[in-house]
């Protein structure tokens, strides 16, 4: 920070979106020739801040500089022709086009009016040609690997830009030898003067590449720190959140006989989705899933659902292995799954709680046999006042109701269908403390009822809270199985933050 | 690999030359400049505004009313110098204004009110046909002596055949199209629209201006493709070129111009129409098949390129999986 002038520098930015605040006056520094990485879970604010550098967000409070001037980008393209360029994920070029056209687009070279293609080609060349990269410019981007096409998004940022760059998640979909690739790219820009901001979920790219750390959580900057002698098992409980309160658990009688597994797991993954993992799941069994944003904690609910095909292990229910080729099977098997996204995933926003609930079960009767109207209303009412919905009218449109009742709409219309295995993607995100307390008792009292639950949650302190037994995933892959005593919020963040042989760049 | 984005292309010309092989074979006579020159005559306006479709296609849109901008331009010519005494040339300047002006409109309602393309020019249809009935419901013919002046202008090639003036404006309208798709910045940003709209929008592509711009082209080549119409027929008649919209799909699609957008190319078009006009000649001259045929055969060749272009995709989504896959196992597993 010694430095007289930073690069990029925020100062006590806000943001709210229809009154609800994303981002309360937060401040971040960039210097030139600095890679910083932006950390924090879903919600924490990374996102907004990162939209109103780039002008794709205007900011409520607060002042951006850029080399000390003051800047208001009006949009993307704008903030690019002030110097600060982005990089997204799910690359954004047109993959239809040539490299050429990629690198070129809307600032082509003219000849006599027309487009000369070969004094592109040939500058095209020479951009990549510092890279380290020699392809051919001519040929559609869609020829190339994804983290060629990052590159030559990065080329095309840094040529149009040229002070920052923005990477948001750039590896998500690369494998190790590709990651590498990109960081040699990375460090050659910084060491050219370019301020770098760095999102990603993965702690041991952030260690590899970053040199400080900001952390936001729940819209705030809780710290700017940097890398060099950092604690991972700090960072992690900067970006989670400690409990300050002793975790309060749920009493499991170790004695239990243990019974046969409903639900058996077998080198159960999926190449580039999640790393093959073993998990028995047994009646009357809460397992908890915990890891952070992106370590694969969805994809595996997703492969045991059969929304994504496994490519390797098997799946066994009862002893008997399932082709868990589509949720329809998974459903057959007795199966349920509230997905993390309700909003898009879940509810159909129009229709009525009525209608949302008797979704499933109509679906696994299946068309032929049509539920009566009596016998919906006579379900809609049970659930109703069973999960304690508060919503005037069992016809009332879903979209009327609070988060927290939604979700249990979402609930009853699987229990409806009477399960024997209910998965649930972060049941308690944005719902208001009363309905968390309440969907954690029903947690806890299905569990009591013989039925066998997978919970995914963020909220650590809540899943050692209800779990019988929790599996921590760290890159994809599974790190740690807790069971008993073992299971509390620091044992989880300890095995979050542990980078073992497994770790760094496999 | 490389040339995947070439295939349809070159799957086109392979038909075509078949298509002429087939011909030659049965019917040694249409080997001649003077068939040659008939078949680019008879399908000129077709071809004109054929090339339009292909912008509006290539963008990933489609523009149903040209059909009856065709008709329109016919009659409003016809009418105009049947009542005035305005000149045909600035009669001619008039109705591309208007024309013009039509796709112009049709390209801001489907930008700025955010609809699909199929409706707005769905409507457009509908209005431009409508507006000819209003001006006459009688074929009207043409007797300016400027437009036998017109029709008179023709090379003779080698061998008796004749290129009339409008196969020319077809031919140069063609030669523009190509320049304009690939050699400027429109041509690009009409790719570009095509591939990925909100990657175009925030590499900076002006997708108002471009829109409105393909949508104006493909009015204005409509327009042009109306006067070539009129000087082809000597008349003009609202129920004229019904369905001629369809045609010029058929033909952009022949040529290997992916319905969805983003890849194709003009001279694709081109072939296309030779196609459709080789189809329809060999039918002339066999003289006991129904016309109907045509449309037979162009139904078939459309299923066999939709089919072809189908399994490109699929062919390309596996490739470049397998490449990930082989990229990733490598390094993972050393």
């Amino acid at each position: 920070m010694a430095n007289a002038q930073p690069l990029l520098s925020v100062r006590g930015v806000s943001k709210a979106f229809l009154g609800v605040s994303a981002l309360e006056n937060v401040d971040f520094t960039l210097q030139a020739g600095e890679v910083h990485a932006l950390l924090g879970e879903n919600g924490a604010g990374k996102s907004t801040l990162i939209k109103i550098i780039t002008g794709a967000y205007r900011r409520d409070e607060g002042e951006v500089l850029l080399e000390g001037t003051p800047i208001y980008p009006r949009d993307v393209v704008d903030a690019q022709k002030l110097g600060i360029g982005t990089v997204y994920q799910e690359v954004n070029l047109l993959t239809n086009l040539t490299v050429a056209e990629n690198l070129f687009l809307g600032r082509q070279p003219k000849r006599f009016g027309l487009t000369d293609v070969r004094e592109m080609n040939r500058r095209s060349r020479a951009i990549l040609d510092t890279y380290g990269l020699h392809i051919d410019v001519t040929a559609p981007l869609a020829n190339f690997s994804v983290a060629i096409q990052q590159v030559v998004a990065i080329a095309r940022a840094v040529d149009i830009s040229g002070k920052v760059l923005v990477l948001d998640e750039p590896t998500a979909s690369l494998d190790a030898h590709e990651v590498e690739m990109l960081f040699a790219v990375v460090r050659q820009l910084r060491a050219r003067g370019m301020g770098i901001i760095f999102i990603s979920h993965f702690l041991d790219q952030v260690y590899e590449i970053a040199d400080t750390i900001t952390v936001l959580r729940n819209g705030r900057l809780i710290d700017t720190v940097p890398v060099a002698g950092l604690d991972r098992l700090k960072l992690v409980s900067m970006m989670l959140g400690r409990q300050l309160e002793s975790d309060i658990k749920r009493t499991i009688d170790p004695d239990t006989p243990k019974s046969e597994p409903l639900v058996s797991l077998r080198g159960l993954g999926k190449r580039g989705n999640v790393d093959p993992l073993d998990l028995d799941i047994r009646q009357g069994e809460v397992v908890g899933i915990a890891g952070l944003l992106g370590s694969g904690r969805t994809e595996t609910a997703q492969l045991v659902f059969g929304i994504e095909r496994a490519d390797s292990g098997t799946i066994s229910v009862a002893g008997t292995p399932v082709a868990m080729t589509s949720p329809r099977k998974a459903i057959a098997q007795g199966f349920a799954f509230c997905p993390e996204d309700r909003k898009t995933d879940g509810i159909v926003g129009d229709l009525s709680v009525r209608e949302n609930i008797i979704f499933a079960l109509q679906a696994q009767r299946g068309w032929m046999r049509p539920l009566s109207r009596s016998e919906q209303e006579a379900l809609a009412d049970r659930y109703i006042s069973a999960l304690d919905i508060r919503t005037s009218d069992r016809e009332k449109p879903i979209k009327f109701l609070s988060g927290g009742n939604q979700q249990k709409v979402l609930l009853a219309r699987w229990l409806a269908t009477n399960p024997r295995f209910l998965i649930l993607d972060e049941p308690t995100r944005g719902i208001d403390v009363g309905a968390h307390a309440e969907i954690i008792r029903l947690i806890i009292d299905l569990c009591e009822r013989g039925m066998a639950l997978l919970v995914i949650s963020s909220e650590l302190g809540e899943l050692v809270g209800y779990s019988s037994r929790i599996i921590v995933l760290r890159d994809r892959k599974m790190v740690s199985e807790l069971t008993g005593d073992e299971i509390s919020t620091d044992h989880i963040m300890k095995a979050i933050a542990s980078h073992g042989a497994t770790g760094e760049a496999a | 690999m490389k040339n995947s984005k070439y295939l349809p292309l070159m799957a086109t010309f392979v038909v075509f030359v078949l298509a002429y092989i087939i011909c030659i074979s049965v019917f040694p006579n249409m080997l001649s400049t003077r068939v040659a020159g008939n078949l680019l005559t008879d399908n000129a306006f077709l071809g004109i505004t054929a090339v339009g479709m292909t912008f509006v296609i290539l963008s990933g849109g489609i523009d149903l009313s040209v059909g009856s901008v065709i008709a329109f331009t016919g009659v409003f010519l016809s009418v105009i110098l049947r009542d005035t005494s305005i000149h045909p040339l600035v009669a001619f300047v008039m109705v591309l204004a208007l024309t013009t002006a039509f796709g112009a409109a049709m390209g801001g309602v489907i930008f700025f009110l955010d609809m699909p393309p199929f409706i707005v020019t769905l409507a457009g249809m509908f209005l431009a046909r409508g507006i000819s009935y209003l001006l006459t419901t009688d074929s009207v013919p043409i007797t300016h002596p400027f437009y036998s002046t017109l029709q008179d202008i023709y090379f003779v090639m080698p061998g008796g055949g004749r290129l009339t003036l409008i196969a020319i404006v077809m031919l140069v309208v063609f030669a523009v199209g190509i320049i304009l798709a690939q050699r400027t910045r429109f041509g690009t940003y009409v790719y570009a629209l095509g591939g990925n709209l909100t990657s175009a929008q925030l590499m900076g592509v002006p997708v108002a201006k471009t829109t409105i711009g393909i949508y104006a082209l493909s009015g204005f080549l409509a327009g042009l493709s109306g006067i070539v119409f009129s000087l082809y027929t000597s008349a003009g008649y609202s129920l004229a070129a019904v369905g001629v919209e369809l045609d010029a799909i058929a033909a952009v699609v022949i040529g290997g111009t992916l319905l969805t957008g983003g890849y194709g190319f003009v001279a694709g078009t081109f072939l296309g129409i030779c196609i459709q006009g080789l189809i329809q000649t060999y039918i002339v001259f066999d003289g006991t098949l129904s016309s109907w045929w045509t449309k037979i055969v162009i139904g078939l060749l459309l299923f066999g390129f939709i089919a072809l272009q189908r399994g490109l995709m699929w062919m390309s989504e596996r490739s470049a999986r397998n490449m990930r896959h082989a990229s990733a196992a490598q390094p993972s597993n050393a």
